[in-house]
């Protein structure tokens, strides 16, 4: 069987969510091709991809799913050079597009997969990762997206494989890409950075989310995180939530400040390696899956330890 | 233009779930059950959307269990005009489901189909994207904010990188993030309305939907158990224990 792989766009990079749904693809067995819409050359170092796919149409630029599921099913379909199963990272884009792929297919899809038991048995999380199922399919093909926390990433350099410009229907003519309010930040990237500073509802007020989260994350060089209550709050923005339902995080050091750590939280930053927690609180969940926990008023606590490291 | 919000019946979101011990599934006897959260927005921004002239009936529709009444009488409760549930005592797939959804569309002709961007219990997040496929419409997933604008929608969506907007043309099928509304609760008097608001009860033969599943769980385990660490006393300890660790 060949596995085909649905690149994360990344402008002219590769993303390191793609890294780790090629270790994922690579362990169903068969060479691993990726389909990318921009940076080919890219895609195609990649250690272990046998061959990269370029669809640079200008209808697949903008992640539309209504233009780039019949693509994906068009090129899984192919008599003599389809592809026995497709995998995305579990981003907003892969689990967006995706679903629509396996519909088209007659195919129901596997969410979320956290590990590869078998040629189509898989374990995923359900219940915000309360209970871990494992799940076989029975369909002919395979569409998955991937927890990419879950996966080592595969080696960005070192392949040579060959790229190939396809085609597929193009523009379905039902949605328009109109804008992207992106947030711009130096900081590294909150699910792949080393260390994840994370505020809460304790925060207050985004100005105070602002003068003690951002030393200390800059301190470390690490990323910003929040819990749902601080986003729906409006401390920070939508892209900075952790959780069942926002990012799964799963950095060398996470650091909870402020979160008391409901079961929608710890879903999505659980498999840190050290958890950090600092709250006022000493009967908090956060401090049953903690590493370290400090109980403390977090506007003493933080500007302590900032000076401190 | 009606609006059809299917809703799905699901352990309430406060409940810590139990795995049982045969490794069959989670223990959902005696627990408190509820409307999806997500639902309940992609409920309360159909009822707004009405409100606010853009569409004449708000339709609920669910598939599950005869208890899942209960979750249909609650939409109606908030103000939903009337319901659908589909009956069936199998756990029906996000496939099934949407098939089913898409003949209920095909008679109804709604102009928009909003949903909860994913079920809290199997957290597959497929749905709406698969309705979307079937009917071959455009779809607006984990919506933020929803605009009805001449005969499209706008869509402004929780993307990775921050907020996405894109135009789709009608019909279209919408899925709900948290920040879209924060859901009314329905008021006594409406409980009591809701009770007499048409409910029609159908199954997914009357549908010809084959809803068998193409996913066998095998088993469902506790995921790895955390130990609790050290409570450490000052900060002091904090950073001396973070560089025994490691971790700076």
């Amino acid at each position: 069987m060949t596995t085909l792989v649905f690149a994360e766009p990344h402008g002219d990079a590769v993303a390191d969510a793609t890294l780790a749904t090629v270790t994922a693809a690579a362990a169903l067995g068969g060479p691993v091709h990726v389909l990318t819409t921009a940076a080919g050359d890219a895609h195609a170092a990649i250690a272990g991809v046998e061959k990269v796919l370029v669809a640079d149409d200008a209808a697949y630029a903008n992640g539309l799913a209504e233009n780039l599921a019949p693509l994906i099913a068009g090129l899984m379909a192919k008599d003599d050079t389809g592809y026995d199963a497709v995998l995305a990272p579990a981003t907003t884009t892969g689990k967006n597009v995706l679903p629509r792929v396996a519909a088209l297919l007659d195919v129901m899809q596997v969410s979320d997969i956290i590990s590869v038991e078998g040629p189509k048995t898989f374990t995923r999380p359900i219940y915000a990762g309360n209970a871990i199922a494992t799940v076989e399919s029975s369909d002919p093909k395979l569409v998955i997206t991937v927890r990419t926390t879950a996966f080592d990433k595969a080696e960005a350099t070192g392949g040579s494989a060959g790229t190939e410009t396809v085609s597929g229907p193009g523009d379905a003519g039902l949605s328009q890409f109109v804008k992207l309010d992106a947030v711009e930040s130096e900081r590294p990237e909150l699910t792949s950075a080393g260390i994840v500073v994370s505020g809460g509802r304790a925060l207050k007020d985004g100005e105070t989310f602002e003068q003690y989260i951002t030393p200390l994350a800059d301190k470390l060089g690490a990323a910003i995180g929040a819990s749902r209550a601080a986003v729906d709050a409006g401390y920070v923005p939508n892209d900075y939530q952790v959780g069942q339902t926002g990012k799964i995080v799963a950095p060398e050091v996470y650091i909870a400040i402020g979160i008391s750590g409901a079961i929608q939280h710890l879903a999505g930053m659980k498999d840190s390696k050290v958890i950090v927690a600092i709250n006022k609180d000493p009967d908090a969940p956060i401090f049953q899956v903690a590493d370290i926990g400090l109980v403390a008023d977090l506007f003493n606590a933080v500007p302590e330890l900032v000076e401190k490291l | 233009m009606k609006i059809l919000v299917p809703v799905k019946r699901v352990i309430d979101y406060n409940v810590k779930p139990r795995v049982k011990s045969d490794g069959s599934g989670v223990d959902l006897a005696n627990v408190k059950m509820s409307m999806n959260p997500f639902d309940e927005i992609a409920v309360e921004e159909a009822l707004r959307l009405k409100e606010a002239g853009k569409a004449e009936e708000v339709i609920a529709v669910s598939i599950g269990p005869a208890k899942a009444q209960e979750t249909l009488r609650t939409a109606l409760a908030m103000g939903a005009d009337r319901a659908i549930l589909v009956e069936t005592d199998e756990a029906v797939e996000p496939l099934a489901v949407a098939k089913i959804l898409k003949a209920i569309a095909a008679d109804e002709e709604p102009g928009i189909v909003m949903l909860g961007k994913q079920a809290i219990d199997d957290d597959s997040n497929q749905t709406g994207q698969m309705l979307a496929a079937l009917m071959e419409r455009p779809q607006g997933t984990f919506a933020s904010k929803v605009e009805i604008d001449g005969d499209g929608v706008s869509v402004t969506r929780e993307v990775d990188g921050g907020l996405e907007t894109v135009k789709l043309t009608l019909p279209a099928i919408v899925t709900t993030d948290l920040r879209l509304n924060e859901p009314r609760y329905a008021s006594l008097p409406n409980i009591m309305k809701a009770k007499k608001k048409p409910l029609d009860t159908k199954t997914p033969a009357d549908y010809g939907v084959d809803v068998a599943p193409r996913l066998t769980t095998t088993n469902v385990s506790e995921p790895p158990v955390r130990q609790a660490g050290e409570i450490v006393e000052d900060v002091d300890a904090l950073v001396a224990k973070l560089k025994a660790l490691g971790a700076i």
